[in-house]
């Protein structure tokens, strides 16, 4: 039987990520995500698996995608200045359509920023970071249990959409040591993508629109191309517009028709709830505090923790908006995903914001603040 | 169909590369190596970065990756440790390796990780349009440079070298036969090797420096290129404008990196993990 443990967040991480059939890591050092490589790189060895310390960030996930490649299932792990350093192999992963898994331990930015902080503020660069038009799937846990069960989570969804998946944790959910039973091996369901059979014609690309794609690796018989240039269904390089304009799609919707098997979401006193706060990773928890300790005083307050939060829960939150008209987003930065809250919400919504930049999380004292003078 | 023309991807021609490019004289130069040493076409994956030489991985008909701006070894380097008992070919141009991907060049050399490069120096940024690259010889005019160049520029192998490369040759297009031979030579080397070619771009940096056909870049070549015993007699103002050529160093005994981490880094893991199990028992 499993037995209950103390474990810190990055070594969670980097544990569920060996069950889930992480066989690579390549990384650089960087506060506060170093213990993901440090534990990496004492286990993988015993595996026989792979583990690489890299020149910087962005020879990290070019080792990752190269491995990938290879048959390997990829994880790097990193922080604000790591991630920025990855965007432009992050997009090269969404272009070739190569599945890897990034962990994005955040801290305080711009810059060097604070790296010993917690913050939320890498939200949308984990969306919009990488230049062109792309899909991204981000998933973000709160708790011991989830970075456990995201993380697995992370590489299914990677392998099952051919795609880059980036886990965003902060500081604190990093670098806090916690209870965790880690679950057994046969409660763990691993997802490995289903392999491409190739013929000579190498349509490696060859789908209709919204299809899931088999994933395609070399060294499989038929020696393949790929390509970070907009190409056919090849592999091979293309400007021709009609074609362009399909492998657009074909990567946008692979994600965006299957939204179903992507967003997931927890809710915590919801079914009456007349207020709602919107929130995510450690934000959440200072959150649950603050709502269970409200319900004590009568108030009715729910709380809605992303777990997926690209793509965004969109269709969810404005299914609650048919009921609940207030709704309080609590993040550590200066309001990213608030903007999205904000769009999905309908006139008659009325929004807010809990917004910090400085380090500091949250108490459920000043959650419960903001929520009660909501109220009013 | 002549052996070497099973490692060429016809259908993806034509190439991109401007009439007399010295990059056709690598890519069948590489091919024939592959046919010499009947490597099995999918055991083979050849990668690139962005430029000229960016493309060539496309006209091969083996496994092949096209992809970032000088970022092509961190890729290869995934591929090897991965997969160490592949072939692993890098092709890069002077800016991709030198410039933006030159902290990854002095790592894979240092490493000495198993990949194969072919860096073709043609000094000058070719697919942008001939701006100046840390390869350009100084007082050439470029796109970058109108009115001449005033850095010095780096002596690719030489700084290889240094960086701890176990296998590093330099040849010319001027010298196909040599290329290919010194090309075979590299790919039979286990730890990290680099081919440096001195290549022609008449069209972006001869056109710029009296130099506006491929033969009068092609001379020129040719009267830069000296044996590193020749070059060894000439004074330091001399050697600024020569470039030895040749196998200019080989280290065979060096143990290449994904050899060291699976024969000697994974049992000394296992054997740790073995005796921490018995301990606790």
């Amino acid at each position: 039987m499993s037995k209950r443990e103390v474990l810190q967040g990055n070594i969670i991480a980097a544990k569920a990520a060996i069950a889930a059939g992480c066989n690579f890591f390549a990384g650089y050092p960087i506060t506060p995500s170093s213990e993901v490589a440090q534990y990496m790189s004492k286990e993988l060895p015993k595996l026989g698996y792979d583990f690489i310390q890299m020149e910087d960030e962005i020879a990290s996930l070019g080792a990752c995608i190269g491995a990938s490649l290879a048959g390997k299932k990829a994880l790097t792990a990193t922080s604000g200045p790591g991630f920025s350093l990855m965007q432009e192999h992050l997009g090269m992963a969404v272009m070739a359509e190569i599945p890897l898994v990034i962990i994005n331990v955040m801290r305080g930015g711009p810059s060097t920023g604070l790296p010993t902080k917690p913050s939320q503020a890498d939200m949308l660069q984990a969306r919009w970071g990488t230049h062109g038009d792309h899909p991204i799937i981000a998933v973000y846990p709160a708790f011991s249990d989830e970075i456990y069960s995201e993380t697995i989570r992370a590489f299914n969804l990677s392998e099952k959409f051919w795609t880059p998946v980036i886990i965003l944790m902060d500081e604190i959910m990093g670098k806090a040591h916690e209870d965790i039973i880690i679950p057994e091996v046969k409660d763990i369901s691993v997802i490995d993508g289903v392999e491409h059979k190739l013929d000579d014609d190498l349509n490696i690309y060859d789908r209709q629109i919204g299809e899931i794609p088999p994933r395609v690796d070399f060294f499989k018989g038929y020696p393949i191309h790929i390509d970070g240039l907009e190409h056919d269904r090849h592999g091979w390089p293309t400007i021709e517009p009609d074609l362009v304009d399909k492998m657009q799609r074909l990567r946008m919707e692979k994600v965006y028709t299957r939204l179903d098997e992507i967003i997931k979401f927890k809710e915590y006193y919801m079914d009456d709830a007349e207020i709602m706060i919107f929130s995510f990773g450690v934000s959440a928890r200072s959150s649950l505090a603050a709502v269970k300790a409200l319900r004590q005083q009568g108030i009715k307050v729910g709380l809605f923790q992303a777990l997926t939060i690209w793509p965004f829960p969109e269709r969810e939150l404005k299914d609650r908006f048919k009921r609940i008209k207030k709704v309080l987003t609590v993040e550590l930065n200066m309001g990213q995903m608030k903007i999205e809250v904000e769009r999905v919400a309908s006139d008659d919504v009325q929004t807010k914001a809990l917004l910090r930049a400085n380090g500091i999380p949250f108490t459920p004292a000043e959650v419960m603040l903001s929520v009660k003078e909501f109220v009013k | 169909m002549r052996d070497y023309e099973k490692y060429i991807r016809y259908r993806t021609f034509p190439t991109p590369w401007c009439p007399g490019c010295g990059d056709g004289i690598v890519l069948k130069s590489i091919a024939m190596v592959f046919a010499e040493m009947n490597i099995l076409p999918d055991d083979i994956v050849v990668v690139s970065g962005i430029g000229c030489s960016g493309r060539m991985p496309t006209y091969f008909n083996t496994n092949t990756l096209h992809t970032t701006h000088g970022r092509a070894l961190t890729f290869a380097t995934g591929i090897k440790l991965a997969r160490p008992e592949k072939m692993v070919v890098v092709i890069s141009g002077d800016g991709d390796a030198t410039a933006i991907g030159g902290n990854h060049l002095i790592h894979a050399a240092r490493r000495n990780i198993g990949i194969k490069m072919i860096l073709i120096n043609n000094g000058v940024y070719g697919m942008t349009g001939g701006q100046v690259s840390p390869l350009t010889p100084q007082n050439f005019i470029t796109e970058t440079t109108p009115y001449g160049n005033i850095e010095p520029k780096f002596m690719a192998s030489e700084l290889l070298i240094a960086a701890k490369a176990s296998f590093v040759a330099r040849e010319t297009v001027v010298r196909p036969i040599q290329m290919k031979q010194v090309i075979k030579k590299s790919f039979e080397h286990k730890g990290f090797s680099v081919v440096e070619v001195i290549s022609n771009c008449h069209i972006n940096l001869g056109r710029r420096n009296k130099m506006k056909d491929p033969m009068s870049m092609c001379d020129w070549i040719a009267s830069r290129t000296v044996t590193q015993t020749e070059f060894d007699k000439l004074t330091p103002e001399e050697r600024n404008h020569k470039y030895p050529v040749g196998i200019l160093f080989e280290d065979k005994e060096r143990l290449e990196y994904s050899e060291l981490y699976y024969n000697h880094l994974v049992p000394a893991a296992k054997a740790a993990a073995g005796k921490k199990g018995a301990e606790e028992k």
